[in-house]
């Protein structure tokens, strides 16, 4: 339960080197410190990390849903940004 | 069935050690279901798991030196309760949360360098089991100071929890640093670490901790033993009664 002596930290894990960390999830903790121990033990109890980023929820700041119209679907009839349009040789394989 | 401990010293040793790690992981999943926050439930079966784990190459180091087809599960649910030889200070039980930490913090701060020297043992597999454990270990250290630290230095009521909690525990850390005669000859040989020298590194350990947490490092005291000869408390009967519970109803009992 969430109270004001635990607030809510977000959790990133960068599962090998070269990778970027990426969001595992997110738990609650008095402070970094423990923050950083919790993330460990809730997140990476399988071998899952190399390396851990917590970082406070509150310092996030997120899109507003009441902005997608705006923000996102004028990229919707772009489909030129993917790169579709080009034959690819047989020897490239997957790319 | 009940089976009888082992008495080479080395057998018996790792026994004594086993004890203690299948003890105290024992208690902490006794937490299981009950943790004050999620993150801490899955921090102290963790810890558990870490501690059951050691337990479990050490019975199983044990058996092997025994030699007579015992196996870690024979040593675990099959001994009376006058057979185990762990330490009374595990047996402890978990009271509130800052009882539990404080007694993990009290048994990391002297396990952590116990394993760290042990890995220079002249017996290359207590070596290796030590060389495992220390990681381990040193993250329940890193984690109970933490929360030592932040109980004491926190408010008023978890300040009294953990002071209550060093008043009960701390007659219990006298036997750290027990070694018996056989325990003394394994010594001598290079095999085990003597505890003795490790008494100035605790103590230092567990005085800044205490400072950090605003509570002052008791006196010289009495302290509690027995343990180590299997002269128990009462609570040891009530663990090993759930612990063994299933292998006394249905023995033999596979998954």
């Amino acid at each position: 339960m969430p109270t004001p002596n635990t607030p809510l930290w977000e959790v990133f894990i960068r599962s090998r080197n070269g990778l970027s960390h990426r969001h595992a999830g997110s738990l609650h903790a008095a402070d970094a410190t423990l923050a950083l121990q919790a993330a460990r033990d809730l997140y990476t109890r399988r071998g899952e990390g190399l390396s851990l980023w917590v970082v406070p929820s509150n310092a996030i700041i997120a899109s507003d849903p009441a902005d997608k119209e705006m923000m996102f679907e004028p990229t919707a009839s772009k489909i030129y940004r993917h790169p579709t349009f080009y034959d690819i040789p047989d020897e490239v394989g997957h790319m | 069935m009940i089976i009888e401990a082992p008495i080479a010293p080395v057998a018996s040793y790792a026994l004594r050690r086993a004890d203690d790690a299948l003890i105290l992981g024992h208690r902490l999943s006794e937490w299981t279901g009950k943790a004050p926050i999620l993150e801490e439930e899955m921090a102290l079966a963790n810890m558990a798991l870490d501690l059951i784990g050691q337990s479990r190459v050490l019975y199983s180091y044990a058996a092997e030196i025994e030699g007579k087809g015992h196996t870690e599960d024979d040593f675990a649910y099959l001994r009376r309760e006058r057979d185990y030889r762990n330490i009374l200070l595990v047996e402890r039980p978990n009271g509130d949360f800052a009882h539990t930490m404080l007694r993990q913090f009290f048994f990391a701060a002297f396990m952590y360098p116990y394993w760290r020297a042990m890995m220079a043992s002249k017996d290359a597999t207590l070596g290796a089991i030590a060389a495992k454990a220390e990681k381990e270990i040193a993250y329940h250290l890193r984690h109970s100071t933490e929360w030592v630290m932040r109980l004491g230095d926190g408010t008023a009521e978890s300040h009294r929890r953990l002071a209550d909690a060093l008043a009960d525990l701390w007659a219990y850390t006298g036997e750290l640093f027990e070694a018996d005669a056989d325990e003394q000859a394994l010594i001598a040989q290079g095999i085990l670490v003597d505890p003795e020298t490790l008494r100035t590194l605790w103590t230092a350990t567990v005085s800044d901790t205490l400072t950090a947490a605003n509570l002052d490092m008791p006196q010289a005291a009495w302290m509690q033993t027995g343990g180590r000869h299997g002269q128990h408390s009462e609570n040891l009967g009530h663990l090993l009664s759930e612990l063994q519970y299933m292998q006394r109803m249905i023995p033999g009992a596979v998954w």
